[in-house]
């Protein structure tokens, strides 16, 4: 499944692009599984997702859960919790 | 009349202001945040979401109007980079009476900083940079307004 992934302050910083789009195996089936593929994948997913409690994220622009499953997603953002105001 | 911005350019709050003060509503209750400049903080970078962000203050402003009775709300978040003392976010409520205006910008100012895609990053004089972190106090303040 093609997944478009846009990153977000330190997780962005940390995963050196603001955005990518990737071809998901077919057993990632929510969030959370896809903060695993991703920390597995390379050095900096290790390092932007070592925490994923740390992490929240955003499906087709509606903030979900990390149990949230991925099926008909077509974009997943990843963030740190907000600190605007 | 409900205006919301998200907006890397200056907030002009006089003029923000002068829309509340020819609506002819009976009060008007503000909130200003604006970067503090302690530790050496020389740059305060906003990261934000180009949809979310806007859809995020969009949603909070109807809630509010939803909630009170309110006949003007004006909501201005600044994005990218500042420095101290320049203006973060404006939050201007109007509304027949007081206690309607002054809640609704306390509500306001207390959502968005736990329900809006904006990031806080700090640049201080010595060269280090972080990005700010949650304060446990804001998610409390947040969460009174859903009892």
């Amino acid at each position: 499944m093609l997944l478009e992934i846009a990153y977000f302050a330190w997780v962005r910083e940390r995963m050196g692009v603001a955005d990518e789009t990737v071809d998901l195996p077919a057993n990632i089936a929510d969030v959370g599984a896809l903060l695993a593929w991703l920390a597995a994948r390379d050095a900096r997913g290790q390092i932007a997702f070592a925490e994923p409690q740390r992490i929240r994220a955003a499906i087709d622009g509606v903030m979900m859960g990390l149990d949230t499953p991925l099926a008909g997603a077509r974009e997943v953002a990843l963030f740190p919790p907000v600190t605007g105001g | 009349m409900i205006r919301v911005a998200v907006q890397p350019a200056a907030i002009d709050v006089v003029t923000e202001l002068d829309l509340h003060d020819a609506g002819g509503h009976g009060a008007s209750a503000s909130f200003i945040g604006r970067v503090r400049g302690d530790d050496g903080l020389t740059e305060l970078f906003l990261d934000h979401h180009p949809a979310m962000t806007a859809a995020g203050l969009a949603n909070l402003a109807h809630a509010a109007a939803d909630r009170w009775q309110l006949s003007a709300l004006t909501l201005i978040h600044r994005v990218g980079p500042m420095v101290p003392g320049e203006t973060i976010v404006f939050v201007l409520t109007s509304s027949p009476h007081r206690a309607e205006a002054l809640a609704a910008c306390e509500f306001l100012i207390d959502r968005l900083k736990t329900d809006v895609m904006l990031w806080k990053r700090e640049s201080f004089a010595d060269g280090h940079v972080r990005w700010v972190e949650p304060r446990e106090g804001d998610e409390a303040r947040a969460e009174k307004w859903d009892r």
